[in-house]
C-alpha cells in the first residue's frame, strides 16, 4: 500500500483508491449481498418489514421447484423448464456464436491484411451502436410473417406459404446469436492474433492439414480466448431481456422475463432476488466448467 | 537419402520489385551451401521459394532433377527451419519433434521410438518429455533440426537458426550443425547473414546482393579471391584504396591512389579468370586488415605507404589500429594483443606495408555499406 502512494503519488492514489472501493462495495458487494439476503426473506409489505415475521425461509427456492411454497408434492415443471430451456438455448448460443466467430476471428488475425482486418473490425462495431432493443425490432422486421425475408422467398418463388421464423425461435436464436457477437470475436481475435505466424507455416511445412493445425496448433492456443468469449456470450445470453421479449415465440418463455415479472408485475422482489440468484449460480458454475474443460486459470480467461 | 537443388533463372518480384533476380546456382546432394547477404538481400526469398511457400516469378527449381512449380511445401522433399525456430509451445519436446509422423498417421509408439532415436542423434536423449519452455536456447535448436529431420527430408532449409543465439552458444552450435549435416548426410541450404557462420560451415559460399548472386565458390575461395567490390567488403574486413590503373603486367596491376602507387593482384572475375585492366581505368585495390603490417626491418614489403594514426581499439585478442590515409579515406589494420603498442600516439605517422600478394584490384563498384 505505501508503495502504492509513493509510487503515483498521495493525490492519484487516494482517487484510485476510492474509485476501486467505491466499484467494489457499492456496485458489486452490496447490492448482490442485499439480494441474496432478500430472497431468502417472505414478501412483506413495508409496514411488517423488520418485525416478528420477517424471518430467513426458503421459502422462494421452495416455489421455485415446487410451484408452492408450503406443499411439495409436484414440481414446479413451468419454472424449471423455463429455467433449463434458457440455459439450454444460451448453451446453443454460444457454441453456434463459436462456430462462427473463429472463422470470422482467424481470417482476421492472419489472413487478411492489416487494412481489411482493420476495415473488417469497424463494420463489426459499427451495428453496435445501435440500440439493443432497436436491433432486435430489426430482426423482427426481417423474420416477421409478412417480413421482408418471407416477402423475399415468397416473391422470388422459392416458397409457397411463408415461414413463421418467429415460432420456430430462428429469430430468437438468430437475435441472440447476432447480440454478443463481438464479446466472441475479440477475445478470439486477440488470442489467435498473438499466434507466431511461423507455427502455421512450421505446421504446414512438416505435413499438417488445415485440420490438424487447427486442432493441434491454433486452438490450443486460443483456448483461453475461446473459454473467455464462451464465458461472456453464455452469461449474457443466459441474462438477456429484450431480445427474448421481442423475439421469442408466444410459447418460449425466458428465465429473465420471469425475474422481471416477480419484481415489475407482481411487485414480489424477494422472489425475483431468488430467482436472480438461480441464475447467478448457473453463471457461475458454467465458468467454472469452462475452466476445467479448457484447463485455464481465471487469469487467463480475463485476460 | 539426398538430393541436390539446382535453382534455374530464378526471379522473384513483388510489384515491381525484384527480392531476387536471374538467380542460377546448383548445390551439390549432400552439400552444406549457405546463401550470405545482408537483410533485404533476398536470401529469404530465394529460401522460402526452394520451401514452396513462395512460387517464383520466373524460372524453375528442380529438386533432385524434379520440377518442383506447383508443388506445396508440404509435398516436397525439404524441411525448413524457421529463423524463431517455431517449435509448438504446448507440446512436449516428442510431440514437436514427431509431429510430422503424427500427421502422417504414424502409431503413437513408433512415433515415440522414432523420437527417441533423433532425440539421441541431437544429444537430448531421455528428454523427450520434458516442454519446450524448460529448454535452453541451444537445446531449442537442435529440437528444430530433429523435428525437420523427423521426415526424413532430402534438404534441409535453415533460415538464420542461429541469429537469436549468443556467441559462445552460436560458435558451439556451427560446429554442432555441421556435425548433424555430416552424420545425416543430407543437402543443407543455409541462411545467413553473418559470415563467420557461412565460411566455417559451408561446403560452398554464395554471396547475395540485392537480389543478385555476386559469388558462388568454396569459403576459402569467396574470402581470398573475391570478384566484386561488394564481396570483398561484405565477406570480412577490407581496407578499399580507389585509384586508377597505372600499368599492368601479367596478373599484376599497378595502381595510383591518390598519388600513392600500389601493387596489386588482378583480381578474379570467374573461378578460373581474372579481370583484365586497361589503363586509366577506375578500380579498387583491396587490402585485408591482418595484412598491413608497421614497417620495420624485418617486415618490408613491396607496397609502403604513410598513415596518420587515430585510434587504437581493444578487441581482446587482437588490437584494432585506425590511421587516416588522408582527409576522406580511413584504414584499419590489425596485430596481435602481444604486439607492442605503447610508441604509437594519436596522430603520429606511420610507415605501414603490405604484399602485392594479399591485395586485389577490382574495377570500380558498390561496396557493402555498414
Amino acid at each position: 500500500m505505501k508503495y502504492f502512494f509513493d509510487k503515483n503519488g498521495p493525490l492519484v492514489a487516494t482517487y484510485f483508491l476510492i474509485a476501486i472501493v467505491f466499484w467494489l462495495v457499492f456496485l458489486i458487494i452490496i447490492p448482490q449481498l442485499y439480494m441474496l439476503d432478500l430472497s431468502f426473506r417472505p414478501n412483506l409489505p413495508p409496514l411488517l418489514r423488520g418485525g416478528p415475521d420477517d424471518i430467513h425461509t426458503l421459502a422462494h427456492y421452495k416455489h421455485f421447484i415446487f410451484g408452492s411454497e408450503t406443499n411439495t408434492d409436484r414440481f414446479n415443471y413451468v419454472d424449471i423448464g423455463v429455467f433449463f430451456n434458457t440455459i439450454f438455448t444460451a448453451i446453443c448460443v454460444t457454441i453456434i456464436n463459436l462456430c462462427f466467430c473463429y472463422p470470422i476471428a482467424f481470417y482476421m488475425a492472419k489472413v487478411a491484411g492489416p487494412n481489411t482486418s482493420r476495415l473488417l473490425i469497424v463494420s463489426l462495431i459499427i451495428p453496435f451502436w445501435i440500440n439493443e432493443l432497436l436491433r432486435s425490432f430489426a430482426l423482427r422486421i426481417l423474420f416477421a410473417g409478412e417480413g421482408v425475408i418471407n416477402n423475399f422467398l415468397l416473391g422470388t418463388g422459392f416458397i409457397d406459404t411463408g415461414i413463421n421464423f418467429i415460432a420456430m425461435d430462428i429469430a430468437l436464436y438468430t437475435g441472440l446469436t447476432y447480440a454478443y457477437i463481438l464479446l466472441m470475436i475479440f477475445p478470439l481475435y486477440n488470442a489467435i492474433e498473438s499466434l507466431d505466424i511461423n507455427q502455421l507455416e512450421a505446421a504446414k511445412d512438416l505435413g499438417s492439414s488445415p485440420i490438424r493445425t487447427h486442432l493441434r496448433i491454433v486452438i490450443p492456443h486460443a483456448k483461453a480466448g475461446i473459454a473467455s468469449g464462451c464465458t461472456m456470450v453464455f452469461m449474457l445470453t443466459a441474462g438477456a431481456l429484450a431480445t427474448p421479449v421481442v423475439l421469442s415465440s408466444p410459447n418460449t418463455y425466458w428465465f429473465t422475463q420471469l425475474i422481471y415479472q416477480w419484481f415489475n408485475m407482481n411487485d414480489n422482489w424477494s422472489r425475483g432476488s431468488a430467482y436472480s440468484i438461480l441464475l447467478l449460480s448457473i453463471s457461475v458454475v458454467f465458468v467454472l466448467l469452462m475452466m476445467r474443460l479448457f484447463k485455464v486459470k481465471i487469469g487467463e480467461i480475463i485476460k | 537419402m539426398s538430393a541436390d537443388v539446382d535453382l534455374q533463372n530464378i526471379s522473384v518480384t513483388f510489384g515491381n520489385f525484384y527480392a531476387a533476380k536471374n538467380v542460377s546456382v546448383k548445390i551439390q546432394e549432400g552439400e552444406f551451401f549457405s546463401f550470405l547477404g545482408p537483410s533485404g538481400c533476398g536470401k529469404t526469398t530465394l529460401l522460402r521459394a526452394i520451401s514452396g511457400f513462395l512460387e517464383p516469378s520466373d524460372g524453375k527449381i528442380l529438386i533432385g532433377g524434379q520440377d518442383m512449380s506447383g508443388i506445396r511445401p508440404n509435398k516436397r522433399p525439404t524441411s525448413l527451419i524457421f529463423q524463431n525456430l517455431a517449435l509448438f509451445p504446448l507440446m512436449s519436446v516428442a510431440d514437436n519433434i514427431a509431429f510430422s509422423l503424427e500427421v502422417r498417421g504414424i502409431s503413437k509408439l513408433e512415433r515415440r521410438k522414432r523420437a527417441d532415436e533423433l532425440l539421441e542423434l541431437i544429444a537430448l536423449t531421455g528428454q523427450g518429455d520434458k516442454k519446450v519452455h524448460e529448454l535452453s536456447g541451444g537445446q531449442k535448436q537442435r529440437v528444430a533440426i530433429a523435428r525437420a529431420l523427423a521426415i526424413e527430408p532430402e534438404v534441409l532449409l535453415l533460415d538464420e537458426p542461429l541469429s537469436a543465439l549468443d556467441l559462445k552458444l552460436r560458435q558451439k552450435m556451427r560446429t554442432e550443425l555441421r556435425a548433424i549435416q555430416k552424420r545425416v548426410g543430407i543437402t543443407f541450404i543455409y541462411i545467413t547473414h553473418d559470415q563467420g557462420e557461412a565460411l566455417t560451415m559451408s561446403d560452398r559460399v554464395a554471396v547475395m546482393n540485392e537480389g543478385e548472386l555476386e559469388q558462388v565458390g568454396l569459403s576459402d575461395e569467396v574470402y581470398n579471391n573475391p570478384q566484386t567490390p561488394f564481396v570483398a567488403s561484405f565477406v570480412g574486413e577490407n581496407n578499399p584504396f580507389y585509384g586508377k590503373v597505372i600499368s599492368k603486367e601479367k596478373n599484376l596491376v599497378q595502381v595510383d591512389c591518390q598519388g600513392k602507387t600500389f601493387i596489386a593482384n588482378s583480381g578474379h572475375i570467374e573461378n578460373s579468370k581474372k579481370h583484365s585492366f586497361s589503363k586509366g581505368q577506375e578500380v579498387i585495390l583491396f587490402i585485408r586488415p591482418e595484412s598491413i603490417f608497421i614497417k620495420n626491418k624485418s617486415n618490408k614489403l613491396d607496397n609502403i605507404f604513410k598513415a596518420k594514426l587515430k585510434t587504437i581499439e581493444f578487441e581482446g585478442n587482437l588490437k584494432n589500429i585506425y590511421l587516416n590515409l588522408d582527409s576522406n579515406s580511413n584504414i584499419k589494420f590489425s596485430v596481435p594483443n602481444a604486439v607492442d603498442t605503447s610508441g604509437l600516439v594519436s596522430d603520429k605517422e606511420i610507415e605501414l606495408t603490405f604484399s602485392s600478394e594479399k591485395a586485389i584490384v577490382l574495377p570500380k563498384g558498390s561496396l557493402a555499406v555498414d
